[in-house]
């Protein structure tokens, strides 16, 4: 809808008329003086997934890093380019807290906190000021069905959520990503450490949750970016090579012969 | 081929004698530690154990406060004074560090960055290392006078003075050990409920001392162990008069301030003499209890974790 730089819908613009969620704008981001990534543009469409693929290293977590600040903890890296959520740059945001809770993420390696499975997903909700038991309650049961998780736990929600399994752990923080009710959603790799079931089910858990938010996918499995992502972009070595419509990636309808190789394995 | 093969399997060659001397002195290091330990306990046991089973009254002992061992005609050993002026300089000694030593260990483990990180860090490792006749001093020459002009008392010897004294000193002790249970907090941790949108103070107060909550009963404890243990200090600050403290301007004795006032001046074996050794299996058990105490919670970080 922004840009309209001689691309068609068929090569991966967005498609006319719906609304930006989130744009980047020759996005370029560094440690020290090594650069990490350059010149990144895009648009991201609310209420779609976007994945984003490419090799280890090539920049893709510390992209997300950028997008909701985090990069704040970093002291030696550096972002340079527009992040627009919702039409206003990041780092123009005054309260980055505020900023932070309208953007949910999910790490590769799940981190449950070492509080109790309820005090994990309360733990936003009551960080923005809501005290009422049964609201707490409440939110605590939707969020943790809405990642297929509540049928496991609800008879222990008082146990330490560091304790569940790994598959578990991923699905409470996916649930606690949700308790912040965000507008936009993170996913790193999420299922490094999950089983194929549970990826699966987290899977078909996003494909319902693109209904409320829209997401971002880093995935390391292309087949995942298949399965879910509306539209992905390509990252190698900190370079963006294109960002296509999943089915033309797949099937071969690409503008750069590298994501052909890479999609299809033909790659290193 | 085979035979010689075999053979490997069995020489003892250089590097198998090292293995086992290495272990020989690993084991005696790790055993002498304890046998130290038990030769204290039979040391001080042998001394003291008589007179419990013989001549004192077990009853007078922990319920009368007259500690009279010097009476010529009537000797009294009664504790309970001078374990009233231990636990009584101690809990206001916790009252002072522990606020002290949580905030500094909160500050330089979550807030503090960069070089100001180090520089109190170093800082407060100076301060562990002050000698307690060092902090005794402070007490009887700049804390004394203090108190007199402050709060108009007639002496400034008393449990207010030993308290704060013992309080700063116990202070930095906690306050690495408290930190170091900061540290040991993951710092994904950290960073999920930074990405959540919490505030620092909020990842403090809601992940990092819940998470770290163990280390830091533990770092308490061991920082009441280190009162009840203390003894220049406090004797020179505490005023050393038997007392059973009603207001934090009395002066106090503590039990180990009486072991070492009054130990120089016994013959060895007589009743004062056994006497002294009865406190010291006190002060023994109790110290004992607390520190196993802080083990098993600091064991129970770990099997956490
Ligand atoms: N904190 C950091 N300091 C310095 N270099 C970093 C840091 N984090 C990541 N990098 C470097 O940035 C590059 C991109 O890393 P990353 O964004 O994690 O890529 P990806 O997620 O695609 O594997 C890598 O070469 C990595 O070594
Ligand atoms: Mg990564």
């Amino acid at each position: 809808m922004v840009t309209d730089e001689g691309r068609t819908a068929v090569d991966g613009s967005t498609r006319d008329g719906a609304e930006v969620k989130l744009s980047v704008r020759d996005l370029s981001i560094s440690y020290g003086d090594k650069t990490v990534l350059s010149g990144v543009s895009f648009d991201v469409e609310e209420h779609e997934i976007f994945g984003i693929i490419g090799p280890a290293n090539s920049g893709k977590t510390s992209f997300l890093r950028a997008l909701n600040r985090m990069d704040d903890f970093i002291p030696e890296m550096q972002v340079e380019g527009e992040v627009l959520f919702n039409g206003m740059e990041v780092r123009r945001w005054r309260n980055v807290y505020a900023l932070r809770r309208r953007i949910g993420v999910v790490f590769p390696l799940p981190v449950g906190l070492p509080l109790s499975i309820y005090d994990n997903v309360a733990l936003s909700p009551q960080l923005s000021g809501i005290k009422d038991k049964t609201v707490l309650d409440e939110t605590v049961e939707r969020c943790l069905r809405r990642a297929a998780l509540w049928d496991e736990v609800k008879d222990r929600l008082d146990s330490l959520g560091s304790l569940l399994s790994g598959g578990q752990q991923q699905r409470l923080t996916i649930a606690r990503a949700l308790s912040q009710e965000p507008e936009l959603l993170l996913l790193d790799e999420f299922s490094i450490a999950v089983d194929p079931v549970t990826t699966m089910r987290i899977e078909d858990v996003l494909k319902e949750l693109k209904q409320e938010m829209t997401i971002i996918l880093v995935t390391n499995l292309v087949q995942q970016a298949r399965r879910l992502a509306d539209r992905t972009a390509f990252f190698l070595s900190g370079e963006l090579v294109e960002v296509a419509a999943t089915e033309d990636l797949f099937t071969g309808q690409v503008q750069d012969a590298r994501s052909r190789d890479y999609v299809e394995g033909r790659f290193g | 081929m085979e035979a010689s093969a075999a053979g490997d399997f069995d020489r003892r060659n250089s590097s198998w004698y090292v293995d086992k001397v290495v272990q020989a002195l690993v084991f005696i290091g790790g055993i002498s530690g304890i046998l130290c330990i038990l030769g204290i306990f039979v040391f001080i046991s042998k001394e003291g154990f008589g007179f419990i089973a013989n001549t004192i009254d077990i009853k007078e002992f922990f319920t009368s406060p007259n500690w009279r061992p010097t009476s010529e005609e009537n000797p009294t050993y009664g504790a309970l004074a001078l374990i009233a002026g231990t636990a009584s300089v101690t809990g206001l000694a916790m009252v002072v560090a522990v606020p002290f030593s949580l905030g500094a260990a909160i500050y330089i483990g979550e807030f503090a960055r960069g070089k100001t990180r180090e520089v109190l860090k170093v800082l407060v490792e100076m301060l562990a290392a002050i000698p307690s006749v060092v902090w005794g001093f402070i007490g009887l020459s700049i804390m004394n006078p203090v108190i007199i002009d402050l709060f108009d008392v007639p002496v400034g010897l008393n449990v207010l003075n030993a308290g704060v004294i013992l309080g700063l000193m116990a202070a930095p002790i906690m306050t690495t050990i408290a930190e170091d249970a900061l540290k040991a907090v993951p710092d994904h941790y950290r960073e999920a409920a930074e990405a959540m949108g919490a505030t620092r103070w909020q990842v403090t107060f809601r992940v990092v001392l819940p998470a770290a909550k163990n280390g830091l009963v533990a770092a308490v404890l061991l920082g009441v162990g280190r009162g009840f243990g203390e003894t220049m200090a406090v004797l020179m600050a505490s005023g050393h008069s038997i007392n059973m403290p009603d207001s934090i301007f009395d002066s106090v004795r503590a039990l180990t301030a009486t072991i070492a006032a009054e130990l120089g001046e016994t013959a060895v074996g007589s009743d004062h003499y056994q006497a002294l050794f009865t406190l010291g299996i006190f002060l023994f058990a109790i110290t004992f209890v607390i520190n196993l105490a802080a083990d098993l919670v600091l064991r129970g970080i770990r099997k956490e974790a």
